[in-house]
């Protein structure tokens, strides 16, 4: 029995309210998250997928509509106060980690998303251990380089780090912005494995944007297109199992006639 | 002769090393400047003058002067967080804005002296130290102090998450860390420690005076950097040692300056120049850089 974990109806998002430059990025967007989705966001370039995230996120607020976190509403929780529930991984490296601080830093900010930060010492040596085990798990070095400052890192670690970093305490949804998008294709496809894995072992809710159809196609139980602010196409479980990258294109293709 | 100018600039080096540590919070954490210090300074220094003249407690008069400045540092981090003004002009508005309250504090007068009144620095624990020596134990216990709370403060989860709203705010906010009370926290602690520069200043000096804050950003700057030129790559802790240590050298080079010939009012002058030669290090170890220059001459581009 699945029961919706996020909802958003007829939600509309304006940026530059007010001015010449007004535009309105979702018009009426409907979409019911359930718990345990894994769904892959497709949609051309300025389709809305982004303010999508930073519309659950809470970067942009919305003009109409609303938005329920199981049946809550969330409209006007600030952005740091939907971390309680909500973590991402930006499609920069440089965005997801605090360059300065070392990974083991960086992991223990993240074990407390969400909470109130208070003067009490932050006990790092007791999270060596767990830290250690989790980043070898990622089979990129990362193990090795814990008292590394993240800005010394490659692409691809800081980037498995910043996955790390938003599942460590386990969030309510994870929003994953093409995280894969600025590596090789091979640390991106190493990345993608680990993520699919991770997501699976956790049973994670997840929403994936992406711009590689067969990602789309091969991973998570549901796919949904935006185009122009509104969802055009949601597909899953067994119908989206039997979807091809040609039926995909000649969607596409309709979708400009 | 010699000797008492050494210890002298020793106990000068400490005593002002505390403007470095308060700078360092914003300038090298939060990675911005602030110009509050050169309004908060001179009013730390100005309401303890002004509150011993009162009969009050040197202890409580000091304490009094860290309260009023983080009370200039939450102006300020309220024109910055919540009214969305750049930090260099928030900082330059209250500045501005704590010169005429520090006339006010200061009854109207440009300058107050401590003449015949009680500081810290006459507390009956310093009676029979030699002279000067008084300055370099009271600043060597404020610094000592200072620096392990600082130390504290900086491993715990607040302090952890105060760092990584300077070093990636978007990532922090994204982890639930509310940055704008971050920045406003650390602009009230730097400022707290900067008024508490001014008191200590103020009590060794003997008076407060409405202009002592002219440039003291500079020698802060100072401080802070000629620690990281001297000690290269440090730990956080380590770094907050070096500000000191900076401070003290700082007062070395000044000393050597006015062994030189020139005169107090050249001071500023070349307080700007140390500070910006030391700014240039960096550009200075790649323009001069003789291994490359070297190594260039050897390898091959095929």
């Amino acid at each position: 029995m699945t029961k919706p974990i996020l909802e958003l109806r007829h939600v509309v998002t304006k940026v530059n309210r007010n001015t010449p430059e007004e535009l309105t990025l979702l018009k009426d967007l409907n979409l019911t998250i359930n718990e345990g989705d894994f769904i892959t966001i497709l949609g051309s370039n300025g389709a809305g997928k982004s303010t999508l995230f930073n519309t659950i996120a809470g970067n942009l607020t919305i003009d109409a509509g609303e938005i329920l976190l199981r049946g809550e509403h969330i409209e006007n929780e600030s952005e740091e106060r939907r971390t309680r529930f909500l973590s991402r991984v930006f499609q920069d490296p440089k965005l997801g980690t605090a360059p300065r601080m070392t990974v083991a830093e960086n992991l223990l900010l993240a074990t407390k998303r969400g909470e109130h930060r208070h003067l009490t010492p932050r006990h790092l040596k007791q999270h060596m251990a767990d830290f250690k085990e989790m980043t070898s798990g990622m089979g990129n070095g990362l193990d090795e380089r814990l008292q590394t400052p993240t800005g010394s890192l490659s692409g691809g670690q800081r980037q498995a780090l910043s996955f790390l970093m938003a599942t460590l305490k386990k969030p309510d949804i994870l929003l994953l912005d093409e995280h894969t998008a600025a590596l090789d294709p091979k640390t991106s496809q190493e990345l993608m494995t680990a993520t699919n894995e991770r997501i699976m072992a956790q049973n994670l809710t997840c929403l994936m944007i992406t711009h590689h159809l067969d990602d789309a196609l091969k991973y998570g139980n549901r796919l949904v297109v935006i185009s122009d602010g509104k969802i055009t196409y949601d597909v899953s479980g067994a119908e989206k199992q039997q979807l091809t990258q040609e039926k995909l294109y000649s969607f596409f293709s309709d979708l400009q006639d | 002769m010699t000797f008492g100018l050494g210890v002298s600039a020793i106990g000068q080096g400490l005593l002002w090393a505390t403007l470095g540590l308060g700078l360092f919070l914003t300038f090298r954490i939060l990675d911005f400047p602030d110009m509050t210090v050169e309004g908060t300074f001179p009013m730390g220094a100005a309401a303890c003058v002004a509150a011993i003249n009162h009969g009050i407690n040197p202890i409580w008069a000091t304490l009094i002067a860290i309260g009023v400045g983080m009370l200039c540092g939450l102006a300020t981090g309220l024109l910055y967080t919540k009214g969305r003004i750049p930090i260099l002009l928030a900082g330059i508005l209250v500045m501005t804005a704590a010169y005429s309250v520090n006339l006010r504090i200061m009854h109207g007068r440009s300058n107050l002296t401590l003449l015949d009144k009680p500081s810290l620095l006459k507390l009956p624990i310093f009676a029979h130290t030699p002279m000067y020596f008084d300055s370099v134990f009271l600043g060597f216990t404020v610094i000592v102090i200072l620096t392990l709370v600082l130390i504290y403060f900086l491993q715990t989860d607040l302090g952890q998450a105060f760092i990584a709203t300077g070093d990636n705010e978007k990532m922090a906010r994204s982890l639930g860390i509310e940055t704008d009370n971050m920045k406003i926290m650390g602009l009230m602690v730097s400022n707290g420690v900067i008024g508490l520069g001014g008191a200590l200043v103020a009590q060794n000096d003997g008076y407060a005076d409405v202009n002592m804050g002219i440039g003291v950003i500079v020698i802060a700057l100072a401080s802070i950097i000629i620690g990281e030129v001297a000690f290269g790559e440090l730990t956080m802790n380590q770094r907050l040692v070096a500000v000191t240590l900076g401070s003290i050298l700082y007062r070395f080079v000044l000393l050597v300056v006015l062994r030189l010939g020139f005169n107090t009012n050249d001071l500023k002058l070349f307080s700007s120049v140390v500070l910006a030669l030391c700014m240039m290090v960096p550009v200075f170890r790649d323009m001069f850089d003789l291994k490359r220059v070297w190594k260039r001459g050897i390898t091959t581009h095929d």
